[in-house]
């Protein structure tokens, strides 16, 4: 089987994100893979070890973005791809989704590609649809269970009303959710082989794709209203003294 | 001005913000509710009733269950035919999907999780919470039809028309599924976190009762569970009480206590109730990002410190087995329940 995880770069959801400028400003917190692409990588390293086969980590982003490919590369994926161009800046999801639908063709197409549930800095969760469709092959999102068969992948959906079994043929576009199980640790000699693993960098015209005009684009910028919390303790001797004060403060934020 | 809003639901039931959408449409102009599936008469007639100035219907074999593909292509093809200037969505798993490919095939862009939509001339400039809410971001769509899906409970919800009549038109579907639905699970009974009023979550915390005793026989791990069990039951007997939905930190869900459907946070669901309740949950910046947009925070915790009290406006410092029977008996007697 060959695999493909989608992969980006964020800053740590640690990191004190500012607007500064008109521009997102995280400081010197550090940039990871997104959280959420980490359960793909994890979602493609489970198949790989049932199936057989490789893993290759894919990315659309700058040059400092292939610390979050070592990162797929330590916890066990075969390969890493970076595609990386300047025209690349203002790229929007569906522009995204062109661009990883031409680098999937370049790498000679995949049996599965699986991609995170949503980016954390500016994500809608829109690439990994975009992406099956730009390609033309069935999406399977929001998996929290994966199981091929043959020719086929079934996939337990993760939805708002329950788990819903879905079944398509290969080659297909899979998005993951955390139920997948908790992403493997690079082990120490993954460490070493992505320390050590040259990750080739492809232009837009290496892929044959040219830069996608934005159609979705940003206008303004701004840090979220202070938010003011004064906190209220609310003490008592007895539980039923304080449950007594709280449920009447509750009552009176007429929030009920 | 001319907006479509899907009306997303599951088996007939409707998602709420649907019609929160159709509210936000009818502030600009025209809106054209459109409801795919099978059997969905009782659903069309509803967006009648809560405003619609027509109802466009697509009720197909092929839309029996929901599937990416189809309900996407459908979309494409009602909007190439009528030029809609706007699509409006509730904010779901199946609207993201549908939206992202009609956009695909429309070349036009998804405004998503929407919280405000100014009309500027012909464009929308969009509001959203982007960076997990640490920043906000206006945005507008360049291509026609704009779609945005809206974020749940903040656009007001129409009133209702009872048996308020108007057209309904039947449509045709389109496109080829290339996936086959083969069931649902019951084991997970529905959760609908996005748009409850009131939300009472329980942490780790929640096993945290020694002076339970599980049956006999249990492993160390099974006694857990069993305990947090004990300690959901509370959390649940309140959120009933209150009319409310029962969430859940990861630790919670990753220690095996509820499933995941009920996760708040980061990788779980992002909420805005007027009334959180966080029992046990010690405040990690990753489950803060979920909830800390509700109106009113209350925090019960045993550990003064923990940091879920800085964003509370209201604090408990205390056993959460002694605190929540006691919040839900003296509830009940205010509330005359
Ligand atoms: C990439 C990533 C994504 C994540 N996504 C999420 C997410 O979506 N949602 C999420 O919630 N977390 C998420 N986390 C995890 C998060 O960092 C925390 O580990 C988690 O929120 C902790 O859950 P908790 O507060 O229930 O547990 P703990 O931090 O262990 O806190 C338990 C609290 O319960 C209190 N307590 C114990 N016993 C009692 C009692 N009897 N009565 C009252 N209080 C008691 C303790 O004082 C303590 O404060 C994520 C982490 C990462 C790295
Ligand atoms: N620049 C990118 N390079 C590789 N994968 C991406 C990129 N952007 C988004 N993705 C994938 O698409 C998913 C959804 O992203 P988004 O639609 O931006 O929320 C992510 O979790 C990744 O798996």
């Amino acid at each position: 089987m060959k695999i493909i995880a989608c992969i980006k770069q964020v800053p740590d959801s640690e990191a004190k994100v500012k607007a500064e400028g008109g521009q997102v400003s995280w400081g010197d917190a550090p940039l990871v893979i997104n959280p959420f692409d980490e359960y793909a990588v994890e979602g493609a390293l489970q198949q790989k070890e049932i199936s057989g086969g490789t893993v290759t980590a894919l990315c659309v982003g700058p040059e400092s973005a292939k610390e979050a490919l070592k990162h797929a590369l330590a916890m066990g994926a075969d390969e890493a791809v970076l595609v990386s161009d300047a025209t690349l800046n203002d790229l929007d999801t569906v522009g995204a989704a062109k661009v990883l639908a031409a680098a999937i063709q370049k790498i000679g197409g995949a049996d599965m590609v699986v991609f995170g549930r949503q980016t954390l800095d500016n994500g809608a969760g829109l690439t990994p649809a975009q992406t099956a469709r730009v390609l033309g092959w069935p999406m399977l999102g929001l998996a929290g269970q994966i199981k091929v068969d043959g020719g086929s992948v079934q996939v337990e959906r993760v939805l708002e009303e329950g788990r819903q079994s879905m079944k398509a043929n290969l080659p297909a576009v899979l998005s993951v959710v955390q139920s997948i199980g908790e992403p493997r640790y690079p082990s120490f000699m993954g460490i070493r082989k992505a320390s050590k693993a040259t990750i080739p960098v492809w232009s837009l015209s290496d892929i044959g794709a040219s830069a996608p005009a934005p159609i979705v684009t940003r206008t303004e910028l701004m840090n979220p209203p202070a938010q003011e919390t004064a906190t209220e303790m609310i003490t008592g001797e007895t539980p039923a003294e304080i449950a007594e004060k709280l449920a009447d403060k509750i009552i009176a934020e007429k929030v009920l | 001005m001319k907006t479509f809003v899907y009306i997303d639901h599951f088996k007939g039931e409707v998602q709420p913000a649907s019609w929160e959408a159709l509210g936000l449409a009818k502030s600009f102009g025209a809106a054209i509710a459109l409801v795919f599936g099978t059997g969905v008469d009782a659903v069309a007639k509803a967006a009648l009733e809560y405003g619609a100035d027509e109802v466009l219907v697509a009720d197909d074999a092929s839309l029996a269950d929901y599937r990416a593909e189809t309900y996407a292509s459908t979309l494409t093809s009602l909007a190439s035919s009528q030029s809609p200037n706007l699509i409006l969505f509730p904010t779901t798993a199946r609207t993201r999907e549908m939206a992202a490919m009609s956009a695909v095939d429309l070349n036009t862009g998804v405004l998503t999780d929407v919280s405000a939509l100014e009309v500027n001339g012909e464009s929308f400039i969009s509001t959203r919470p982007i960076y997990e809410g640490k920043l906000i971001e206006k945005t507008v769509c360049s291509g026609k039809p704009v779609m945005a899906t809206i974020r749940g409970r903040a656009f007001p919800k129409p009133n209702r028309e009872e048996g308020k009549s108007g057209t309904i038109t039947k449509v045709a579907a389109a496109g080829e599924a290339k996936s086959t639905v083969e069931g649902y699970s019951a084991s997970e009974s529905a959760v609908n976190l996005g748009d409850a009023g009131v939300i009472v979550s329980g942490g780790r915390g929640v096993s945290n009762n020694p002076s339970l005793t599980p049956p006999a026989g249990m492993d160390e791990k099974q006694a857990e569970i069993w305990r947090a069990q004990q300690g959901f039951a509370l959390v649940t007997e309140l959120a009933q009480l209150l009319g409310g939905a029962v969430g859940a930190s990861r630790a919670a869900v990753d220690g095996g206590y509820i499933t995941y459907a009920h996760q708040v946070g980061q990788t779980g669901k992002v909420v805005a109730p007027d009334l959180y309740i966080a029992c046990g949950i010690s405040g990690a910046i990753q489950h803060l990002v979920g909830m800390r947009n509700a109106k009113v925070i209350v925090a019960i915790n045993k550990d003064a410190d923990a940091p879920i009290f800085k964003q509370a406006r209201y604090g408990v410092v205390g056993d959460l087995f002694q605190i929540l029977p006691a919040l839900t008996e003296a509830m009940k007697k205010k509330l005359g329940k």
